[in-house]
């Protein structure tokens, strides 16, 4: 108990990271975090914004407007193209914060203008909880939860 | 990363939202692989043509670029011939998707030939030691093994934005030191034809992304090292390897230490795989069309044939009609260039299709068993057509109703 109080306590004092700037721009959200990989493709409805993947953590979460953290992406280079089509549907997440990022969401944030940093100090999966204020600046790598 | 004036200025949006977003991508990706600057490529290979694998998301991302490519690019295959869809079977309102698709790259200035063997059309694209931007795997394992060209893995959009930029990030299979093999295969037995494709779904597994160094018995044709290496990216992720004493590097490398010998035996275990002989073997369930154990359709020409591959064919199939439905792949400069041994290939009832293959059509789904003398058509197509598949020499693929 005691030790999670500190843990909470310095959580609370946590109000900046720093990243490395990925995807350029500003935005402003909800945090969704998950420690699981996501796959765009097959896993997120391009319709409506909605994680369909059976058995994810974040399955029937809804990403839009989310500052959505997670590991890493995985599975299909389509996903790229997933990330553009929620973009143009207006279902797409207001920010993307990766521990270690690699090119399918690298290049989908980027061709959808979505701002996006990676290795974040402290990591940001273990800082941010779902439902925080965060606020992601992809040309600095900054991210503030506030 | 390092950037010139001009390229700051690209990425500052100076010549448009689209290079600005290319320039994005590259430097971005570089940034990330620890480059030290972009370089010049010769010629960019996009994939991302199929509209089964790219949709309608990938062609909304095509249809709003606007631009030129600087470098000569060219296509992946698409979906299906972009003449005789009808006759594989493609329904029309995909057929108006794919069109669609491949008139957007042709706006953006892309040479609009699909196939996945560019080195068979145009020797200009690819000469050893230029440095290129393409993104189908089995060329670029053509590409920088057999060829001796330097090129990354790169996904549909970097080698889009590449063209569009004439430059890619030095890293990876660009610089020396990544091109040095990092684990041996000593092939104990002789081989020949589609024993490669068998042998790379073999070395794939072991290698994933590390760079494969083959000691053979036998001397490989080039159609032989593009099936190994075919096979090789779809069951691992292998950009680069060497042959000793065949492919163009390898009398710079040393035979690295870790070393697996690779028996007759295993090679023969991939032909017993799959369908056609047993049903039980991880193969008999998420099938959509039945347990199929016969073989439906002959699928070659994954990778695209070659003149002489196409040849081959031809003289199997010079005085029966083959069994089963036979496609065979290629491409459209391929075909038209050989309009002989087309015609005596369509004599049997067996069909030469262009511009697509049986991995990237829609085509495939409806059959039940595909058999197939590739390698990477045999890793391929139970995980992208939801069908199960066969590997066989293309004598057996090619057979006859009483050969059996």
């Amino acid at each position: 108990m005691h030790i999670l109080t500190n843990a909470w306590q310095e959580r609370i004092a946590i109000r900046t990271l720093k990243g490395r700037p990925i995807s350029r721009g500003q935005a402003e959200g909800e945090a969704l975090v998950t420690t699981q990989s996501i796959s765009f493709l097959g896993s997120i409805d391009p319709d409506t914004g909605v994680v369909f993947e059976k058995g994810h953590e974040l399955e029937g979460e809804d990403v839009t407007g989310k500052v959505l953290v997670f590991p890493s992406g995985k599975g299909s280079t389509v996903g790229s193209y997933v990330m553009y089509q929620l973009k143009k549907n207006g279902t797409a997440p207001a920010a993307v914060i990766n521990r270690s990022a690699e090119p399918i969401v690298v290049v989908g944030a980027i061709i959808s203008d979505i701002p996006m940093v990676d290795s974040t100090k402290p990591d940001a999966i273990d800082t941010i909880r779902t439902g925080d204020r965060v606020r992601v600046n992809g040309t600095s790598g900054a991210v503030y939860i506030l | 990363m390092y950037l010139t004036q001009e390229e700051e200025s690209i990425l500052e949006g100076e010549h448009g939202p689209t290079l600005k977003k290319a320039m994005e991508i590259l430097s971005t990706l570089g940034d990330i692989y620890g480059a030290d600057s972009l370089i010049p490529v010769k010629s960019a290979q996009i994939a991302g043509v199929s509209y089964k694998t790219i949709g309608d998301a990938g062609l909304e991302w095509i249809s709003d670029l606007e631009g030129t490519v600087v470098v000569p690019s060219i296509l992946n295959p698409a979906g299906m011939d972009l003449e005789r869809w009808q006759e594989m079977g493609v329904d029309a309102k995909f057929a108006s998707k794919q069109v669609q698709i491949v008139e957007a790259y042709k706006r953006l200035g892309v040479r609009c030939e699909c196939t996945c063997t560019p080195y068979y059309i145009d020797k200009e694209l690819a000469a050893f030691g230029d440095h290129l931007a393409w993104s189908e795997s089995s060329a670029i394992s053509y590409a920088n093994s057999v060829i001796g060209a330097r090129t990354n893995r790169e996904g549909g959009p970097s080698a889009l934005s590449a063209a569009l930029i004439g430059k890619t990030a030095n890293y990876g299979y660009h610089l020396d030191e990544n091109r040095v093999p990092t684990i041996g295969f000593e092939v104990d037995c002789k081989l020949t034809g589609a024993d490669y494709g068998a042998l790379g779904c073999l070395a794939g597994a072991q290698a994933g992304s590390g760079v494969p160094m083959f000691r053979v018995r036998s001397k490989p044709y080039d159609t032989e090292l593009k099936a190994l290496g075919a096979a090789m990216a779809a069951s691992g992720a292998v950009a680069l390897y060497h042959v000793e004493g065949v492919t163009p590097e390898s009398g710079q490398q040393e035979f690295p230490e870790e070393t697996i010998i690779i028996e007759r035996g295993q090679i023969d275990d991939v032909f017993d795989e799959g369908c056609g002989k047993e049903c039980g073997n991880g193969y008999g369930e998420g099938y959509k069309n039945g347990c199929g154990n016969e073989p439906d359709l002959v699928a070659l020409g994954c990778p695209h044939y070659s003149a002489s591959e196409l040849e081959e064919a031809a003289r199997l199939l010079e005085d029966h009609t083959p069994a089963k439905e036979v496609w065979i792949c290629t491409s459209r400069r391929v075909r038209d260039a050989n309009p002989d041994l087309v015609r005596r290939i369509e004599d049997s009832g067996a069909k030469v299709f262009v511009d697509t293959c049986m991995v990237v059509s829609p085509a495939t789904d409806r059959f039940g068993c595909v058999l197939t003398d590739s390698g990477k058509a045999f890793k391929y197509v139970p995980n992208l057509c939801g069908v199960r598949a066969r590997i066989a020499h293309i004598n057996e693929c090619l057979a006859g109703e009483d050969s059996d």
